[in-house]
């Protein structure tokens, strides 16, 4: 569409009127051809001086009704700008996604499109020869940030609030007073000058709805009430009224201000905004609390219950709060790295300690996840067996977990006996309760190998969001199950792959590392270089539609009474929401839980089938009497921790298993999961060595509890979050030596250096009483977000505690007083008897999330075991006359070229870049390669050499036997250098195979 | 904002080390001139200081450029600035989301001083967001991104990441 087309455009009914001028357009029809709006009684007395010849006339779209129209109309009027004016009704489409329907908007010849009235109006004047001055930039602005908000309130307390006069206008004499105070001050007729400007038609037509005439202007104003009459009186001004204004007046803008929230003031909404949150946080204390908080205090360590040990194993007791707590298996192929650690056994591991802490029976069972494909898979290519490959891997688990102080009571595997025992009990209850199905399903095979290629080796496009990697089981991008008969694929006859007959649109491709395209052609099995085929087999389902109406009372039942993260709920809801189906539980591979049914004794148990089971195989391995944890849901509340990718696992299909085997087992109270951790920028990549894993943490020599310290921080609870070398070393020197650290080294040095190592006698002032309550609220708080597993948060009641510490340290300065006269240095003592107590009290809280730093901080103050205990009190364990041990600083600060260090070599720094693929051709030049360089420099010459001769046959047009034979010894030339140079020759040959 | 003048001060090779009262709760800038009252709001003094240190295409070479340059200032501090929930932030991310689809800059393809403006303005807000929200607001981010990497605007402000790879690989 040309430009002057558009010009005439009405975007409602889409008819072009060429000719027709649209200064004279019907009003609210807005357009000639458009029957849909009622109103279409011409517009009077809008003319305007018609358009200079040469420029095409611009849109200028105007709301009827939209109070932003007085001003560019003025504006257009005054500036005798080249534009068409159209009306609009408010449902009209806007002339771009930006712009509001009530606000007027201006299509430039270049086709932006101009959506803010003042930006409007200075366009209009420019294009008009005035240049925007400072002044007139200052009145813009301040007419957009100050005066329009007050004015909108105003109309809106006037036309939908029907109150009057000065009661509607509000705060606007303040700004009337400024124009009044401008205006006289520089003793000039107009705002900006002596002439008319921009900023007098822009500040005229925002007060001209709340004043109408400057009868309403008091006599104080007098200079303001001249310029306004001038305005008003002025053509442009007056044209601009009448056609805006017509024929309601002010009621024109009613029905727009009435689908407007009501305003809210810059001035009013400041006393309700977030700082004052922030500070609520700092409540006054009531009286009540604080003598509380002091009686507390008095009661001394007599006051906490006594630390519960639990005798070995770790059985439930009647009338004691049973916490069972899981952290998803870690798949044993691979290392871990921290998302892993995070999401799964720190973030359990914190709980676990906390639950012990509250003397709660609790046990903490975890362990590898050893069956499946992976584990075949990395057994081939490290030329071990699955069950070396595991013994390898699990020690390696075990060994990174015992760095990080993961407290497990038990890790254990799930390649063991009971395992086979317990799954293949639960699949023949499943069995015989009629819960699971059979049916065939096509996969593919390589009949060299008598191989099915597993789901999770096949990469495709996933089915609902068309991510291109998705892996056979789940999509990595919207964690969608695909089901296994999803996968069928086929290959049409050039070998590419296609969806079969009767799937939907899921295109395949192949997979690793089974599978490969070569030079782009077949699919190739990479162990035998045979072809797949597709192949019917038969696989038992567990089907989930049957189970459905036990498992949604379940799920109501468990999330009205436990807590389940909101994306544990988000996921589950919608999982259920997109139906469920059955989902195949077994798999054709030899790594695995063996079906014990006929007909399927070749295959095992589906990972996902089978894996859970392994929390209660695991349990089993730890004691004999697992039953008491795993078929009691009466007595045992179990917890789930994971990252949200394992959620459907956990909250729809193993309890659909457990539901389904009806045997009073004990599903999950409290599911929690983590969002993702990612790592800073660059690359995150094992082959590449870019990122940190379990088991180089250590090999930072950071130590582990900084690590978990800083893990927990940043622990995505709620949203991602991000791992980053700079942020760690700001924590670790801000929070951790200087906040924690530095108050308890301090609180212990003073009780050392000036009272001999014993905690003198103290008399507390309602100061320090007021600081026992603080410390009282910061500790309830910790209790009530630990409860709802929200360990990041708790976290910070542990950091300001310690910052409230520090602040009493440094007002009462006990260093100063020890040297006063009798009273300061019993000021002193009681400053510093609190102080380490309240350290006292930190060592415990930070045990969860810091377990080695709260035993030296145990063994520097001689804190006695049995205050090793977490209640709802802060209470004196350090009393008068108990003696410290040595006190050293428990943080060490973190150096910028340490920091910096770590990131190049975590961080990809020294990732090579890939050399450039040499092109084995004459016109190469020096190659740089790992073979004997003077071998390839010959055979790059002798290549030259036979690739010139061929060139000389074809050229000459030689027998093509002769071609032939030359050719074949060109390559095979080519063949040796790219032997010698080391790399893989099968690169080249195909390239001469298709050309025969 | 009067630190926002100081950054912009810096942009523009101006030596100004100028020290700007603020006026009433919203702490508008004000900057003191010799003549005269002086210069309130931060727009005005923003243009102003643009045309002391000789680079007035940074307002806009044409004059519709000029206007769209203008129009993304009062944006910044009439809808930016004003905003008081999450869901304000949301329609201001996705309307420039939408804008910038076609475009490098606010103007289209020049710099403006409202690309620089917007990016003080925002960059409270993206350092808050979350991984899936920058890939949301896609054009917003490739935008952020490349403003804060033009030469001398980001100056002390925080570099804000926006390529993140998972740590998790979904080992199985």
């Amino acid at each position: 569409m040309s430009e002057a087309l558009r010009a005439e455009h009405c975007g409602s009914c889409s008819s072009t009127k060429p000719g027709l001028p649209v200064s004279e357009a019907p009003r609210a029809g807005h357009c000639g051809s458009c029957s849909s709006v009622p109103n279409r009684t011409p517009r009077p007395g809008s003319r305007r001086p018609p358009a200079p010849v040469a420029s095409a006339a611009m849109r200028l779209q105007v709301a009827a009704g939209g109070p932003a129209a007085l001003k560019v109309v003025a504006a257009a009027e005054f500036a005798a700008a080249p534009v068409r004016l159209c009306w609009s009704a408010p449902a009209e489409q806007p002339l771009s996604p930006l712009c509001s329907p009530w606000v007027p908007a201006l299509q430039l010849d270049s086709g932006a499109v101009l959506f803010s009235p003042n930006a409007i109006c200075q366009y209009l004047f420019l294009a008009g020869g005035q240049e925007p001055t400072d002044l007139t930039n200052q009145w813009l602005e301040w007419e957009a940030t100050e005066l329009q908000p007050v004015v909108a309130a105003a109309l809106y307390a006037q036309l939908v609030h029907g109150k009057k006069g000065l009661e509607a206008a509000g705060h606007l004499g303040k700004l009337l007073a400024y124009i009044e105070q401008s205006l006289s001050g520089r003793g000039t007729a107009y705002l900006a000058g002596d002439t008319q400007s921009v900023a007098d038609v822009v500040v005229w037509g925002a007060l001209f709805p709340v004043l109408q005439d400057e009868a309403s202007l008091s006599n104080e104003l007098q200079a303001l009430r001249t310029w306004f009459q001038t305005m008003t009186l002025s053509e442009a001004c007056r044209k601009a009224a009448n056609s805006v204004l017509m024929p309601k007046g002010l009621l024109e803008f009613k029905s727009y201000l009435q689908k407007q929230p009501p305003p809210c003031l810059a001035m009013e909404r400041a006393t309700s905004n977030e700082p004052e949150e922030e500070e609520a946080s700092e409540r006054v204390l009531t009286e009540e609390e604080i003598t509380a908080a002091a009686d507390a205090w008095a009661r001394g360590a007599a006051a906490l219950p006594k630390p519960w040990h639990p005798q070995k194993p770790v059985l439930p007791v009647e009338g004691m709060r049973n916490v069972l707590i899981t952290s998803a298996l870690p798949y044993v192929n691979n290392v871990p790295h921290l998302g892993n650690i995070i999401g799964c056994v720190l973030s359990a591991d914190t709980f676990a300690r906390y639950c012990r802490l509250r003397n709660w029976n609790t046990l903490y069972v975890c362990g590898t996840d050893e069956y499946g494909t992976a584990t075949e898979t990395k057994a081939v290519e490290e030329g071990l067996t699955p069950r070396e490959i595991c013994d390898k891997y699990n020690a390696i688990h075990a060994d990174i977990y015992r760095w990080f102080h993961i407290s497990f009571d038990y890790f254990g595997r799930t390649t063991t006996p009971h395992q086979t025992t317990i799954a293949q009990d639960i699949f023949q209850r499943l069995l015989a309760r009629g819960f699971l199905l059979q049916d065939t399903v096509e996969q593919l095979q390589c009949e060299g190998c008598q191989r099915f290629l597993a789901d999770r080796f096949v990469e495709g496009i996933c089915p609902f969001c068309g991510y291109e990697e998705a892996r056979g089981d789940q999509c990595d991008k919207c964690g969608k199950l695909i089901n296994a008969v999803e996968l069928k694929v086929g290959w049409d006859p050039s070998g590419r792959p296609v969806a079969l007959p009767g799937t939907p649109t899921v295109f395949w491709a192949l997979s690793k590392p089974f599978l490969c395209f070569s030079s782009q052609k077949r699919p190739q099995c990479k162990l035998c270089r045979g072809i797949p085929v597709v192949k019917p087999t038969q696989h038992l389902f567990l089907d989930l539609p049957k189970l459905e109406e036990q498992l949604e009372p379940w799920l109501e039942h468990s999330w009205s009474t436990g807590d389940w993260t909101a994306n544990a709920r988000y996921i589950t809801r919608s999982w259920i929401r997109d139906g469920l189906k059955p989902r195949c539980i077994t798999r054709d591979l030899k790594w695995g839980t063996p079906v014990p049914l006929d007909g399927y004794r070749d295959k095992v148990f589906y990972v996902w089938f089978d894996a859970p089971i392994g929390y209660l195989s695991i349990t089993a391995n730890y004691t004999d009497q697992w039953e008491r944890w795993w078929k009691n849901p009466q007595q045992v509340e179990l917890y789930n921790f994971m990252a949200k990718d394992n959620v459907p696992f956990h909250s729809v299909i193993f309890p659909c298993s457990l539901l389904g085997a009806d045997d009073n087992y004990t599903l999950v109270n409290h599911l929690i999961a983590t969002e993702y951790l990612n790592y800073e920028d660059g690359k995150f990549s094992k082959s590449r060595g870019v990122g940190v894993f379990g088991d180089m943490a250590k090999d930072t020599g950071i130590p582990a509890d900084i690590w978990r310290f800083y893990l927990l921080y940043l622990r995505p609870e709620g949203q991602d979050s991000a791992f980053s070398w700079s942020d760690l070393m700001l924590k670790n020197n801000s929070e951790l030596l200087n906040n924690l650290g530095n108050f308890i080294n301090r609180a212990g040095m003073f009780v050392c250096k000036f009272f001999g190592g014993v905690v003198p006698d103290m008399v507390l002032t309602m100061d320090d009483k007021r600081l026992l309550a603080r410390v009282t609220l910061e500790l309830r708080q910790y209790h009530q977000l630990l409860e709802k597993v929200r360990i990041r948060d708790a976290l910070r009641c542990i950091l300001s505690i310690s910052r409230h510490g520090n602040q009493y340290i440094q007002v009462n300065e006990p260093w100063k007083r020890i040297k006063g006269n009798e009273e300061d240095r019993q000021r002193a003592g009681t400053v510093t008897g609190v102080a380490v107590n309240m350290a006292s009290l930190l060592a415990v809280m930070v045990q969860p999330y810091m377990p080695s730093v709260s035993q030296a901080i145990q063994g520097q103050l001689c804190i006695p075991p049995e205050c090793f205990v977490l209640s709802h009190i802060f209470t004196c364990t350090l009393p008068p006359g108990h003696r410290v041990g040595t006190v050293s600083p428990l943080f060490q600060k973190l150096e910028n070229d340490q920091i910096e260090a770590l990131r190049k070599r975590f961080g990809g720094g020294q990732a090579k870049p890939t050399p450039p693929a040499p092109v084995p051709a004459p016109a190469s030049g020096p190659v740089v390669a790992p073979g004997d360089p003077q071998l390839i420099q010959e055979l790059t010459e002798q290549v030259a050499k036979q690739g010139n001769h061929v060139r000389q046959l074809k050229a000459n047009k030689a027998e093509k036997a002769e071609v032939d034979a030359e050719v074949a010894k060109l390559l095979e030339l080519k063949k040796q250098l790219a032997l010698a140079e080391g790399k893989s020759p099968e690169v080249l040959v195909p390239k001469g195979k298709r050309k025969k | 904002m009067a630190a926002e003048l100081a950054l912009l001060e810096g942009t523009l090779g101006l030596r100004n080390g100028t020290k700007y009262g603020a006026q009433g709760e919203r702490q508008i800038p004000v900057l003191q001139t010799n003549n005269g009252p002086g210069l309130t709001g931060l727009i005005t003094i923003a243009a102003h200081l643009v045309k002391q240190a000789k680079k007035e295409q940074l307002l806009g070479s044409t004059a519709e450029e000029k206007a769209v340059v203008q129009q993304w200032l009062e944006y910044r501090v009439t809808r930016v600035d004003r905003c008081s929930s999450k869901e304000d932030t949301r329609t201001i991310l996705k309307d420039l989301n939408t804008h910038l689809e076609d475009k490098v800059y606010l103007a289209g393809n020049s710099f403006t001083l409202a690309d620089i403006l917007m990016y003080y303005g925002l960059h409270h807000v993206m350092v808050d967001l979350t991984v899936q929200e920058k890939e949301k607001y896609l054009n917003v981010s490739r935008w952020f991104n490349h403003i804060q990497h033009y030469p001398g605007v980001r100056q002390q402000l925080s570099n804000v990441v926006f390529i993140k790879n998972r740590l998790y690989t979904n080992a199985h």
